[in-house]
C-alpha cells in the first residue's frame, strides 16, 4: 500500500523482474458446484501487479461465488487459484490472507462494537512486523485523514463515509497484494458510491492492485483499466474497460438476454 | 401505517399487570421493614408482620456482605455463559458441571493438602495452587466438552447444542459420581483469621477473601478480553465470525480459548464455594449453575461487566430480600426461600428490561 511500488512493505522482498510477468492472482479454469449446481464454468482471470480491474455481472451470475474461491471458503471441483504463480486451491482462507489476498467485505461489515483502531489492528492480524503495521497505519491516516481523527470511537457509530474508509482501511492493514473488494456500491446512498470509487482509484493510484466484483458497469468500468462480465457463471466478455463500455453486448448480458 | 403505531395488546396489558404487581409487592414488603426498623409496634408493621424481628445493623451488613461475596461467584460463572453465548449463540448448560467439577477437585486437593499438614502451615501457597488447579481442570474439561461434544455441532440450528448441553451437563455430573462417589466431600478447616469476625470491619475474612479473588480473576480477564490480541479477535468472532475469518483468525481456535478462559472462570468460582460453603457434591453445579445463568441474563448475556453487575445483583437480592421483603410481609420461613427470590429477581429484570441491565436492543434484523 505504499505509493507506487507496492511490493516494498511484503515481508518478501520485491520480485525480480522475470517473475513480475507473472500475475498476483490468477484463476485457472475453476468449476465450482454447490451440491449438484453448477456454478461456476470453466472461468479464467488473472490479475497483474498495479492493475485496477472489474469483474461484472448481474444477480446469480457467480460473481460473489468467484470471490469466495478465490478466499478459499469454497473449493473448486476443478481448476487452480494461484496467487504470486502459487497453487493456493487447497490452502486455507487463512494462510491466503497471509499471502496477501484480502477482501473488503460487502456493505462494510466493520466489527461495530469495537474502536476504529481495533478494527484496524485486526485488519494486521496476521502480522508481527508492530513497526511496518505502525507505519501502515500511518499510510492509512495519510488516504484517510477522517480515520484518525475517529480512531477511538466505536466504528458503528461512524457515518458509512467514515465506516467505508475505515473497511477500506482495515484491508489495508493486511499489507495485501491485491485487494478484492466486494460490491462497493452494493446498499449505498448515490452520493456514497460516488466517494467510494474515488477512494478505491485513491488506493489504486498509491499502487495497490484491485479487483472489483460489481453490479453497476458504468460505474465500475469508469474507473478499471480492464474487465470481465460474468454470465450464468461463464466469462462473455474479457476486454479493456474502454472496449466493454463501447460493447453493445454489454447492456443485453447484464438483463441476460444475450445469446451464450 | 397501522405496523408502526405500537398497539397496545392484551399480552401487553398482561405484562403491565405483572410488572405493577411485582413492584407493589416489592415496595410493600420495603415500606413494612422501614416501618419496622423505625418502631417496631407501629400499626402498619404490626399489621404486616406482628412477629417481625428487627434486624440489627450488623446482622445487615453480614447480609450484604455475605450476598456480594456470592454474587461475586455467580458472576465469575455467568461469565461463562456470558463468553460462549457471545461467540457461538448458545446456552452451555453444562457450564455449571465444569464449576461443579472445579469445586471438587479443590475438596480433593485441599483435604490431601490438609493431610499432609500444608495446609495449615502454609494456607496462602496451598490456596494458590488449589486454585490454580482447579483451573487447570476446569479448562481441559470445558475444552474437551466443545471439541467433542459441541464441534461436530457447528452450524447446525441452535437448539441442538443447546440439548446437547443438557446432556454433557448429566455426563459430568455421573462421571464424577463415578470417579469420587455420592458421599460429601469437605474442605479442611479454614485458619482463624479467615473464620473470625474481627479482621477488618467486622466482616468475615473469608468473604473478604472470596470477593477480592473473584475481583482478581474479573480484572484479568478484563485485561484479556479488552487488551490483548487474542481478546480483540474474541470480540470480532462474536460479532461476525465470518468477517474475523477473513482477517485471518482461526476462528476454531478462538473459540476453544473463549471455552478455556470460560472453563477457568469456573475452576476459580468453584473454589470460592469451597470457601463459603466448605462442602460439595456432585449435584453442586446446577443450582449456582443456574442461578450464574440467570445472572448473565439479568446482567445482558454478552456482556461481560453485566454479568458481574448481575451476579452481585442477584447474589445481594437472594441475601437481602428474605428479611427485607418477605419477612416484613409475613411471609413464614422467608430464608427458605431465598433461591425463589434470586429467580423472581431474573424475572422481574425480564419484566422491565429483557435484554438485561446492559444488554444492547438488537433492531429486529440483527436478532436471530
Amino acid at each position: 500500500m505504499s505509493p507506487n511500488t507496492p511490493e516494498t512493505n511484503s515481508p518478501t522482498p520485491a520480485q525480480p523482474a522475470s517473475v513480475q510477468s507473472e500475475p498476483v492472482l490468477e484463476l485457472r479454469r475453476v468449476n465450482t458446484h454447490y451440491g449438484a449446481v453448477h456454478i461456476l464454468k470453466d472461468v479464467d482471470l488473472d490479475i497483474y501487479s498495479g492493475e485496477l480491474v472489474c469483474l461484472l455481472g448481474g444477480n446469480a451470475s457467480g460473481k460473489s461465488t468467484t470471490l469466495r474461491t478465490i478466499l478459499g471458503m469454497v473449493k473448486p471441483t476443478t481448476g487452480d487459484v494461484k496467487v504470486n504463480g502459487q497453487v493456493v486451491t487447497h490452502q486455507s482462507t487463512r494462510d491466503r490472507v497471509a499471502m496477501g489476498v484480502t477482501m473488503v467485505p460487502e456493505n462494510r461489515r466493520l466489527f461495530k462494537r469495537l474502536t476504529v483502531r481495533e478494527n484496524l489492528d485486526l485488519g494486521a492480524y496476521l502480522r508481527s512486523d508492530s513497526d511496518q503495521i505502525a507505519s501502515d497505519m500511518e499510510r492509512v491516516f495519510d488516504l484517510f485523514p477522517r480515520v484518525k481523527e475517529r480512531l477511538n470511537q466505536k466504528s458503528g457509530t461512524l457515518s458509512g463515509g467514515e465506516q467505508q474508509m475505515v473497511a477500506i482501511g482495515r484491508a489495508l492493514m493486511a499489507n495485501p497484494r491485491v485487494l478484492l473488494m466486494d460490491e462497493p456500491s452494493m446498499g449505498l446512498a448515490p452520493a456514497l458510491v460516488q466517494q467510494n470509487f474515488e477512494l478505491i482509484q485513491q488506493i489504486h493510484e498509491a499502487g495497490m492492485t484491485v479487483f472489483m466484483v460489481e453490479q453497476n458497469a458504468n460505474m465500475a468500468l469508469s474507473i478499471a483499466d480492464r474487465g470481465w462480465v460474468l454470465q450464468t457463471g461463464r466469462v462473455v466478455l474479457d476486454d479493456t474497460a474502454e472496449n466493454l463500455l463501447a460493447h453493445p453486448d454489454l447492456q443485453a448480458s447484464y438483463l441476460g438476454t444475450a445469446e451464450q | 401505517m397501522q405496523l408502526t403505531t405500537k398497539q397496545r395488546t392484551k399480552v401487553d396489558w398482561f405484562l403491565t399487570i405483572l410488572r405493577v404487581i411485582a413492584l407493589v409487592v416489592i415496595c410493600a414488603g420495603f415500606a413494612a421493614f422501614v416501618a419496622q426498623m423505625i418502631d417496631s409496634q407501629n400499626p402498619f408493621a404490626r399489621w404486616a408482620n406482628p412477629d417481625a424481628i428487627n434486624l440489627t445493623g450488623e446482622q445487615f451488613q453480614g447480609l450484604v456482605v455475605t450476598g456480594l461475596a456470592q454474587g461475586a461467584m455467580y458472576g465469575l460463572i455467568a461469565l461463562g455463559y456470558s463468553m460462549v453465548y457471545g461467540v457461538l449463540g448458545f446456552i452451555n448448560f453444562a457450564h455449571g458441571e465444569v464449576f461443579m467439577v472445579g469445586a471438587m477437585t479443590g475438596a480433593v486437593t485441599s483435604s490431601k493438602l490438609a493431610e499432609a499438614g500444608y495446609w495449615e502451615s502454609s494456607f496462602v501457597l496451598c490456596l494458590v495452587l488449589v486454585v490454580v488447579l482447579s483451573m487447570v481442570v476446569c479448562t481441559v474439561t470445558a475444552v474437551l466438552m466443545e471439541r467433542v461434544a459441541y464441534r461436530p455441532l457447528r452450524g447446525k440450528p441452535r437448539l441442538i447444542p443447546l440439548i446437547t448441553s443438557i446432556g454433557v451437563s448429566f455426563f459430568l455430573q455421573n462421571s464424577v459420581l463415578a470417579l469420587l462417589g455420592s458421599t460429601v466431600k469437605s474442605y479442611p478447616d479454614l485458619p482463624d483469621w479467615l473464620t473470625d469476625k474481627r479482621t477488618f470491619l467486622e466482616i468475615q475474612g473469608s468473604k473478604i477473601l472470596v470477593v477480592v479473588v473473584a475481583a482478581l480473576a474479573m480484572a484479568g480477564l478484563w485485561y484479556l478480553v479488552e487488551k490483548t490480541k487474542t481478546g480483540k479477535a474474541m470480540r470480532a468472532v462474536a460479532e461476525d465470525a465470518e468477517i474475523a475469518s477473513l482477517m485471518g483468525i482461526d476462528v476454531n481456535r478462538i473459540i476453544v480459548k473463549t471455552f478455556a478462559v470460560g472453563g477457568a472462570m469456573a475452576g476459580v468460582a468453584g473454589i470460592l464455594w469451597g470457601l463459603l460453603f466448605r462442602s460439595v457434591i456432585h449435584t453442586t453445579g446446577f443450582l449456582p449453575g443456574i442461578k450464574a445463568f440467570s445472572s448473565a441474563v439479568v446482567g445482558g448475556i454478552g456482556n461481560l461487566g453485566g454479568s458481574m453487575a448481575g451476579g452481585l445483583t442477584i447474589g445481594v437480592a437472594e441475601s437481602l430480600g428474605p428479611l427485607m421483603i418477605l419477612e416484613p410481609l409475613g411471609v413464614s420461613g422467608p430464608s427458605q426461600l431465598r433461591d425463589a427470590v434470586a429467580f423472581a429477581v431474573l424475572i422481574i429484570v425480564l419484566l422491565v428490561r429483557p435484554s438485561g441491565i446492559f444488554g444492547e436492543r438488537l433492531p429486529p434484523e440483527e436478532r436471530t
